[in-house]
């Protein structure tokens, strides 16, 4: 009876704990307080992904058009649209008590709407580095009561990475391969992402060459450029290689088969959210591109469910 | 005469019913007959009404209003039915400066109002290049203030062009935002300092009416009819940059209702612009406050481009209108 009793009062004193307004710093280094997650409205796929695997699916009541994983999202929760295309009435209509995104959502004024409507809003910086993908899942299970859950996830994103630090180790001495990473949506539309650009990140941490490095952003993708960078393979979004007919397709793009990448069709495709969103998964993200580029042969896809 | 006092006078009495259709109706569900009481005692969803809808569904009359009626002038000016309110160079100018904004300048900078504030100087800036390359010996041709607009219209879309080339993501995105236009980001802010803007323009396009009824005989006939047809065409680009300028900066470019809003009133009413003028402001606040209505209530909680809709919502209507009076030949 006693540890019963003992056990509830626990419960209870951190309900109260998890319940208290809590402090959390945003992208601009302002400290924003948190008096309620009970409903939240996700701006941005990454976010949805992370207030999920902490366990707190059931207090988002809605997400933005990026916010594809978990399944249920899709299928359960209303979407508030494209996040550089948001309605503040639609948000509130929701009656989100919080509403957590990106720190350059669309347009600006729907924030200050929110806020004037009396919804808590955190802006986040989105990662691109391991240690940022660290402070967002702590930043996020602090502004939710969930600091516990965080830390699981931090510590398995840890462990991930660690077993990529000791693939990375193996392969020291060997040459890097250059990868060109491509941002298609069908055949009129293709783009090359060069650095400081988003996802292109990820090559650099999987030891990989950025082969369009010299391009800063993303670029219209020229055929000559292409056979000129000589990339070795083609890292793509898997909606990005569905878009264009698969590999078949990819290959019959202009310049694109006139390349080592293209001879020997190696291809790694992965789910865009997974591959770019530096959420829980970009351990997992990781090892499965490195896996792509370097440990297998021709086409490579990986949907990271 | 009567017929047009008339639709005037429906015109009149529908944009105040749509206004509070528009500010009755949205995604946060407040019953329409409540909302006195909720802004009368602050009830729930107050904020949403003061802070949120009230501000979008003004904004858009104003801006449908003046896209309008600068419609209107512009295709009585130069007597041309294709002519819209972006001729003049002002919407492309105004498109130039926010995409120079966002992707040279950018940054915390004036914050929000950067991007607005650098769209109205563009637009200005590129109005008063092509009424400068028009002019000749201190008169201005039609014809060839119509060729130096679309002249600087290319020339300011090839800037936009290369704006967008030179953007990284994030300023590409603020870029699309901008250049689609709509009414997400509508603060009282923005009402505050568009409506004086579209009042003093509307009252200087307004008493161009009578010469405007003139110049459509010739420009030529009018001068010997004695209107001062330059500065009937100084006044209208002025009001017409003006109106057009702090439109633009504020929703973005909105197409169709420039176009076609002036048409659909010609061919209920006839072209005297005694007539056209008011309507054409009348007519465009409603379409587009009932456009807006319908972006964003169709798709909720999301919504949809007010653009999209501007072309649904009224095509189909003009088409009809077309039909049915062609016979009649109101329409030349």
């Amino acid at each position: 009876m006693k540890i019963q009793h003992l056990v509830m009062l626990f419960c209870l004193a951190t309900s109260i704990v998890t319940a208290q307004p809590v402090e959390v710093t945003d992208a601009r280094g302002e400290t924003v307080i948190i008096k309620s997650a009970e409903r939240i409205v996700s701006l941005n796929g990454s976010t949805t992904e992370i207030l999920f695997a902490l366990g707190l699916g059931a207090n988002v009541v809605g997400c933005d058009a990026s916010s594809t994983y978990p399944k249920q999202v899709k299928e359960k929760l209303p979407s508030v649209g494209y996040q550089y295309r948001l309605n503040a009435e639609g948000i509130l209509s929701l009656k989100p008590t919080l509403v957590i995104g990106r720190a350059d959502v669309k347009p600006p004024q729907v924030v200050e709407q929110l806020r004037m409507a009396g919804v808590t809003v955190l802006l986040l910086k989105e990662p691109r580095t391991f240690d940022e993908a660290k402070q967002r899942l702590r930043t996020l299970g602090t502004a939710v009561g969930r600091q516990a859950e965080a830390t699981a996830l931090i510590t398995a994103l840890e462990k991930d990475i660690k077993t990529l630090k000791s693939k990375l180790t193996a392969r020291k001495g060997q040459a890097k391969l250059k990868a060109l990473f491509l941002y298609l949506r069908g055949p009129q539309t293709a783009f090359v992402l060069g650095r400081d650009s988003g996802p292109s990140a990820m090559l650099t941490l999987v030891g990989a060459t950025n082969a369009a490095g010299k391009i800063k952003g993303t670029k219209p993708m020229t055929a000559e450029a292409v056979i000129a960078a000589q990339p070795d393979v083609y890292v793509l979004f898997e909606s990005g290689l569905k878009s264009i007919g698969g590999v078949e397709g990819l290959l019959k793009v202009p310049g694109l088969a006139q390349t080592p990448a293209g001879r020997n069709k190696r291809v790694v495709a992965m789910d865009g959210l997974y591959l770019s969103g530096f959420g829980p998964r970009c351990g997992r993200a990781t090892l499965d591109l490195f896996r792509g580029i370097y440990e297998s042969e021709g086409a490579f896809v990986a949907k990271g469910q | 005469m009567q017929n047009r006092a008339n639709l005037l006078f429906i015109l009149g009495s529908l944009l105040p019913i749509s206004l509070c259709v528009a500010a009755g109706v949205g995604a946060y569900q407040i019953l329409p007959w409540h909302i006195p009481r909720v802004l009368l005692f602050h009830k729930d969803g107050f904020e949403v009404l003061i802070y949120v809808r009230f501000p979008r569904v003004i904004l858009s009359a104003i801006v449908g209003a003046v896209l309008a009626i600068s419609g209107a002038t512009l295709q009585g000016i130069f007597r041309n039915p294709l002519a819209d309110p972006g001729l003049i160079g002002v919407t492309a100018g105004a498109g130039l400066g926010a995409a120079l904004w966002i992707v040279l300048i950018g940054g915390g900078f004036l914050g929000i109002w950067g991007v607005p504030v650098a769209a109205f100087t563009g637009g200005m800036f590129v109005t008063v290049g092509v009424w400068k390359i028009a002019q000749m010996q201190g008169r201005v041709l039609t014809v060839t203030l119509l060729l130096a607009g679309i002249a600087l219209n290319s020339f300011a879309g090839a800037g936009i062009g290369l704006m967008t080339f030179l953007a990284d993501e994030e300023q590409l995105r603020s870029l699309t935002f901008w250049l689609l236009g709509g009414f997400g980001g509508a603060t009282w802010w923005m009402v505050a300092i568009t409506l004086p803007m579209a009042i003093i323009g509307a009252i200087v396009l307004f008493r161009l009416a009578r010469a405007l009824n003139v110049m459509s005989l010739g420009e030529s006939e009018a001068y010997h009819l004695g209107v001062s047809t330059e500065s009937l065409k100084r006044w209208a680009v002025f009001g017409v940059a003006l109106t057009v300028g702090a439109a633009v900066s504020a929703a973005g470019g909105i197409g169709f209702v420039g176009l076609v809003v002036p048409h659909l009133i010609r061919l209920m009413g006839g072209a005297d612009h005694r007539y056209v003028l008011p309507g054409s402001a009348l007519g465009g606040a409603i379409l587009l406050v009932l456009a807006d209505l319908f972006a964003r209530t169709i798709a909720v909680p999301a919504e949809l481009p007010v653009g999209v809709v501007t072309a649904l919502l009224g095509g189909p209507f003009f088409l009809w209108l077309l039909m049915r009076f062609k016979k009649e030949a109101i329409y030349d």
